[in-house]
């Protein structure tokens, strides 16, 4: 049986297979794409916009899994967890403390929106950290295992601190952002949703890009997930920045907290399957890849709104989970190396 | 300081009182006789567990001890073993339940021969049931095993967040009614000994007067088989291939291991167990439903396979009873004593928090588990690299090593 199991695997590992196979399914999916749009154009873009709202921030969560697993090697469980309760925390400074609600003023929840960052980026910051610093540096030079089975351990951890905090109850900022569309384009509707998550987000990726390509830490983060050894003997600081990654990471989450509550509704448990997505999406753009996390991410964001918005033949909200992992699968048995990764000898 | 002679026969060794083992399966499988006195004993009493629970204990029990061949011995962390729990439970729907009320078929069964559906003896399905979870668990290894232990978990953890999916969306399959969507199915027919009736045995568990006792006999001899053959697998040429493996993968490759062919077993036989351990627990609760299913539950049953020890039969089983013991009644008995001294705090609400912890804490503190496999406590202490085996070889083509599989 293992036989003639290995070479059915030999036949579906042939190139020209894998790719033949890849190539008639991307065609499938172009050709119900193209219908979908001849149908109803308007209908397809505004499906599509909603896409981009969703990727972008499905986005900078993947940024957190991707700079970590370049990094380490690891696959930080409890990022996702702790982007979720970074979320609910937003909730209260926003919701409770500012006492921000739908009638204020757009330059009030503007400046609400900046002073809660400017509180849950450094405190979520330093709770990344700080999971770095008790859960996964001790085992630093254990098998390859063990951290990851204390990130599954940790993710639980953070998940049920958010229970604890904040119960079973879905909190949203949702109605903080205007219903309507901001401007239109023909029937084209430039929500603002998007705007807003966009006008977080842009700027959010603009500082990561340019702190990893232009700062002598960045320098160093590069560095070291090029090869650590190699990085200690030139004398960077490896622990410390592995720590700066985890600060770095965590403030990602922190902003993708925020964004997702202002656009979405979430609870304690919001995190993991979002994680999970978001790490799906850092997979398909090539792990360890920054400009490749988003690429998967609004890829990820496009494939869960077509499906779940499209009018003709789409699969539907119910399928979302089985597709986006399917995909997941497909890249990691097809294309390891995701979109625009590099295969390296380490890169499995 | 231990000679390394000493130390190689303590690995191969494994000694133990040699009446210990008897003498835990008698005073376990005579536990329904004494739970009764157990319970009224003064502080203690409160804290042991009913007969029916223990039935699913054990079952839980016996997922990890399967768990614990793809994650203890060959060193593969599967996240999705849930899958497995599942195709097991829903082979037991298809075939002994009246689910395909379009044909009547009965086999030894224990229920009346009238009833339309198909309903195989559970005694058949349960080895049905084994045997169909091994083939999934080979279509979902052959693709897969071939990746690194991190995405190979992550692999596992996709398909084991699709297939409860596909079953809670089975109720439609181009207008056929596979899983009865999330209703599940039931009623799942009992496990009995239709042709013993004469004898004094019940025909059918799930109505006689001693339910639960039957159920835990028969889960306590599924247990002591599963660890029976778990334990003479690890000894097997097998077993030693796996170990090798968890060791150092390329080493092993170098020694002529098969690693792909191996791995597949490793995979497809902690799956059968999870299988038959799936089918039973269907047919003791009546129902294989889709909100039993997700992602915690793989969790849970790894966290019984650290709590233990990665890789010891006798550490899993010790892992398994306590968490699953503490899921099914003792955190609820705990937090009604921490609420009887008047704290209001509900260890239920945060169980899977509290598994959290524990593996963090065994992961930081006792990595090997309560009772170490010695190879693997050695392992752990002296951190050992599984360095990455990932052959870079043009166009995607298969290694070498596997070309010699054949």
């Amino acid at each position: 049986m293992s036989n003639t199991a290995t070479s059915i695997l030999r036949i579906l590992r042939n190139p020209k297979v894998v790719s033949g196979m890849g190539l008639g399914f991307i065609v499938v999916i172009v050709l119900w794409l193209v219908v979908n749009f001849v149908k109803d154009p308007t209908y397809f873009v505004n499906v599509g916009l909603d896409g981009l709202t969703r990727g972008s921030v499905y986005g900078v969560v993947a940024l957190g899994y991707t700079l970590v697993y370049g990094i380490l090697q690891l696959i930080n469980f409890a990022h996702g967890d702790v982007f979720a309760l970074s979320g609910l925390v937003a909730s209260t400074i926003i919701l409770s403390m500012l006492n921000i609600s739908a009638d204020s003023s757009g330059a009030a929840v503007a400046g609400a929106i900046l002073v809660t960052l400017a509180i849950t980026v450094p405190l979520f910051a330093v709770v990344n950290g700080s999971i770095e610093r008790v859960a996964y540096r001790p085992l630093r030079n254990a098998p390859r295992l063990a951290p990851l089975i204390t990130a599954i351990g940790m993710s639980f951890i953070v998940q049920n601190v958010s229970l604890a905090l904040y119960g079973v109850d879905y909190e949203s900022g949702s109605n903080l952002i205007p219903q309507g569309a901001a401007f239109e384009i023909g029937d084209i509707l430039v929500t603002w949703k998007l705007v807003t998550a966009l006008a977080i987000i842009v700027p959010t990726l603009i500082a990561l890009t340019w702190f990893v390509s232009s700062t002598r830490q960045g320098k160093a983060m590069r560095a070291v997930a090029q090869d650590t050894e190699a990085s200690a003997m030139m004398g960077i600081n490896v622990n410390r920045t592995i720590s700066v990654t985890f600060f770095i990471a965590g403030s990602l989450a922190a902003v993708a907290g925020l964004v997702f509550l202002l656009e979405y509704q979430m609870r304690y448990d919001t995190g993991f399957e979002l994680g999970l997505i978001a790490f799906t999406a850092a997979v398909l753009g090539g792990i360890g890849n920054l400009a490749g996390a988003v690429l998967g991410a609004l890829l990820i964001g496009f494939v869960q709104s077509f499906n779940e918005g499209l009018l003709w033949l789409a699969p539907g909200g119910d399928w979302t989970r089985s597709i986006v992992f399917g995909i997941l699968i497909a890249v990691l048995v097809f294309r390891p190396e995701g979109l625009l990764g590099e295969r390296t000898p380490e890169g499995a | 300081m231990t000679s390394l002679s000493d130390r190689a026969r303590g690995i191969a060794g494994g000694r133990r009182e040699s009446w210990l083992v008897p003498a835990l399966i008698v005073l376990g499988l005579l536990y329904p006789w004494y739970e009764d006195t157990l319970q009224i004993l003064p502080l203690i009493g409160d804290f042991v567990p009913a007969t029916e629970s223990m039935v699913v204990m054990l079952a839980l029990t016996m997922m990890a001890v399967g768990l614990n061949i793809v994650v203890g011995y060959a060193g593969l962390l599967d996240l999705g073993y849930v899958a497995f729990y599942a195709v097991g439970a829903y082979t037991a729907g298809w075939f002994a339940s009246q689910q395909f009320e379009q044909v009547t078929f009965h086999f030894f069964s224990s229920v009346p021969n009238d009833q339309p559906g198909i309903h195989i003896s559970m005694w058949v399905v349960l080895v049905l049931a084994g045997l169909l979870t091994l083939f999934a668990g080979v279509l979902i290894g052959l693709p897969t095993l071939r990746l690194r232990g991190d995405y190979l978990a992550i692999v596992t953890l996709g398909f084991g967040e699709i297939v409860p999916q596909v079953v809670r969306n089975g109720d439609n399959f181009g207008g056929f009614d596979l899983t009865h969507g999330a209703f599940g199915i039931a009623p799942i027919d009992a496990v009995g000994f239709p042709a013993l009736g004469a004898l004094g045995f019940p025909e059918n568990f799930q109505t006689s007067p001693n339910r639960a006792l039957w159920y835990y006999v028969i889960a306590f001899g599924l247990l002591l088989i599963t660890v029976f053959c778990s334990v003479r697998l690890r000894d097997s040429r097998l077993g030693r291939a796996w170990i090798a493996i968890r060791e150092d993968e390329t080493a092993a490759a170098a020694m002529g291991v098969p690693l792909m062919r191996t791995k597949t077993w490793s995979y497809a036989i902690g799956a059968f167990f999870g299988g038959v351990a799936g089918a039973y627990y269907a047919s003791f609760r009546a129902g294989a439903f889709p909100a039993d299913f997700y992602f915690n539950i793989s969790v849970f049953l790894l966290c019984m396979v650290i709590l233990g020890g990665m890789g010891s039969v006798w550490g899993v089983i010790l892992g398994g009873m306590i968490l699953s013991y503490l899921d099914r009644e003792g955190l609820a008995t705990i937090g009604s004593k921490i609420q009887d001294a008047g704290v209001d705090f509900e260890p239920t609400q945060y169980q899977f928090g509290i598994y959290g912890v524990i593996i963090v804490t065994m992961m930081l503190f006792r990595p090997a588990g309560l009772i170490p496999e010695r190879r693997h406590k050695i392992e752990m202490e002296e951190a050992v690299h599984d360095t990455p085996f990932y052959d870079v070889q043009t166009d995607g083509a298969l290694t070498d090593r596997d070309q010699n599989d054949e």
